[in-house]
């Protein structure tokens, strides 16, 4: 696609995806379930639009991100509880 | 301390963009906001492969180097005082007053229960839509769109040009209804286009009407779901499912500043005369939150509210385009009417409150939303009620209750700014 990478890491995981993706779309290159709800059901971004809050992670250590709303970016470290 | 602004936007849609692009042309000087990293709203979303529609593309860059706009990514309200915003960016909490506010923060899509809607691969209709712009990988994925609207149409191809493999699409509206609509199309020759360059880019994608996805199942993620159709119960494999039953309009800052509100069937929207003001005098509001209109008449609106709130005069020829526009929408409401058996689609067991886990079984003897949230804690958590407080709406069990700040989950700090209830002082 010609498009520029930015390496992330996923839980420990190295990933290289295109600039400009969300943390959602680069996770579900990955896997689906994003994290447990308080019933412990696995979840996964689910309106797309951060209405939901279904899609949160934790990002460079600021817990309760929708990943649905924040850009990848390089060195970026994206913790689930999937 | 707070920054001035003689108008300020909350959204960068269509309304907001025609908004911000009006009151630039009138010398104001306008901080537009939203909470995306890049302006278009859903409709004009960017995409990260196919990037914007060429004319948004040309709108946004004009508005983005204007010496007298200020634009404002990631950024939400958390609070609104009288002329006065408490806003959220993604670092810091920042306040800003305002001579005009124009509300422009569209439409959300109403997302209704049946079992299984949890499942991690069953998402919104625009939702799917959404996180395929964002680059969620769809190639060689096997998809179902299903609902009711054109929506459903527009998120299908967004899924096909990302190499979705789309299965079908399923309208819950009868054939009848669906064709009653495309014969009323010549009266809008653009949408009457629009429909067009859609049905070739779906060319073999089958489109099946009066059917309703029943079911979901799977493990930890989606693998099957059940449609109830013309031809009875039809089992399909997929591993993502899209489902969005139309549009809701966002009203909760207009709701929380006090405006007059309206209501179509079961959800809010915001009352506003024939220049977009609403019910207190330096605030407008345009597009969907007025009812859901649709992108063209969000233009016309955000136009003629950007003019409005500068104090300018609106052109016939606008008002008159935005009647049709909105002629448009009731016709387009008409036809795609919900079947009430989607209503019941829920089982006992199904969840209702997707934040806190609460089944159908526990809402059962409520009759409001308040009594409902302080026993189950339905509605508590994150989205604060936005989707299943929408949803009970929509099932007719009861409203969802009243708006109070913080308007989205808020830091501690950003909260800190708030002011307290016996704080004369105002905000900032």
């Amino acid at each position: 696609m010609g498009m520029n990478q930015v390496r992330i890491a996923i839980d420990g995981q190295a990933l290289d995806v295109p600039a400009g993706i969300s943390v959602a779309a680069a996770i579900a290159q990955l896997r689906l379930p994003f994290r447990r709800s308080v019933g412990g059901q696995p979840r996964t971004a689910f309106c797309g639009m951060g209405v939901c809050f279904e899609c949160r992670v934790r990002i460079d250590g600021i817990a309760q991100q929708r990943a649905c709303m924040v850009p990848v970016r390089e060195g970026m470290q994206v913790l689930t509880d999937g | 301390m707070a920054e001035h602004y003689d108008i300020v936007i909350v959204g960068a849609g269509p309304a907001g963009l025609a908004a911000a692009e009006a009151a630039l042309g009138q010398g104001a000087r306008v901080a537009w906001l939203d909470a995306q990293v890049t302006a278009g709203g859903q409709v004009w979303r960017k995409d990260v492969r196919y990037g914007w529609p060429r004319r948004v593309e040309s709108i946004v860059a004009k508005l983005l180097d204007h010496p007298n706009a200020t634009w404002m990514p990631q950024t939400q309200v958390i609070a609104a005082e009288q002329n006065a915003l408490l806003l959220q960016d993604e670092r810091q909490a920042l306040g800003v007053t305002y001579g005009a506010l124009i509300l422009a923060a569209g439409a959300r899509e109403l997302l209704l229960p049946f079992p299984g809607w949890t499942l991690p691969g069953v998402t919104g209709a625009g939702g799917l839509q959404a996180l395929a712009k964002q680059g969620w990988p769809l190639s060689g994925r096997r998809v179902v769109i299903a609902g009711s609207g054109p929506l459903l149409l527009a998120a299908a191809a967004t899924a096909k040009r990302h190499g979705a493999q789309v299965l079908g699409i399923y309208e819950q509206a009868s054939q009848a209804a669906v064709h009653g609509f495309a014969r009323t199309l010549w009266r809008w020759p653009g949408k009457a286009l629009q429909a067009a360059a859609l049905r070739c880019e779906l060319a073999g994608t089958p489109y099946r009407c009066g059917s309703i996805v029943a079911r979901a199942t799977g493990n930890d993620a989606l693998q099957l779901i059940e449609v109830d159709g013309p031809n009875g119960v039809q089992r399909i494999e997929c591993e993502l499912l899209a489902v969005g039953y139309g549009l809701v309009p966002n009203v909760e800052l207009a709701q929380m500043l006090g405006c007059a509100m309206k209501r179509e069937a079961a959800h809010p929207y915001v009352a506003v005369d024939d220049s977009q003001r609403t019910s207190i005098a330096n605030v407008y509001a345009a597009g969907e939150l007025c009812g859901i209109g649709g992108r063209d008449c969000a233009w016309l609106e955000g136009r003629i509210a950007g003019l409005a709130a500068t104090g300018s005069a609106i052109e016939a020829s606008l008002l008159r385009q935005q009647r049709l526009a909105r002629r448009f929408a009731a016709n387009l409401r008409e036809h795609f009417k919900l079947n009430p058996c989607i209503h019941d689609l829920a089982d006992p067991d199904t969840l209702i409150c997707r934040c806190e886990d609460v089944p159908l079984r526990a809402l059962e003897n409520f009759d409001d939303a308040r009594s409902a949230k302080l026993a189950t804690r339905c509605g508590m958590g994150a989205c604060q009620g936005r989707v299943c407080g929408t949803a009970l709406a929509e099932l007719g069990r009861f409203p969802r209750s009243g708006q109070r700040p913080p308007l989205f989950p808020a830091r501690l700090s950003t909260l800190g700014d708030l002011p307290s209830p016996s704080d004369t002082e105002g905000l900032f």
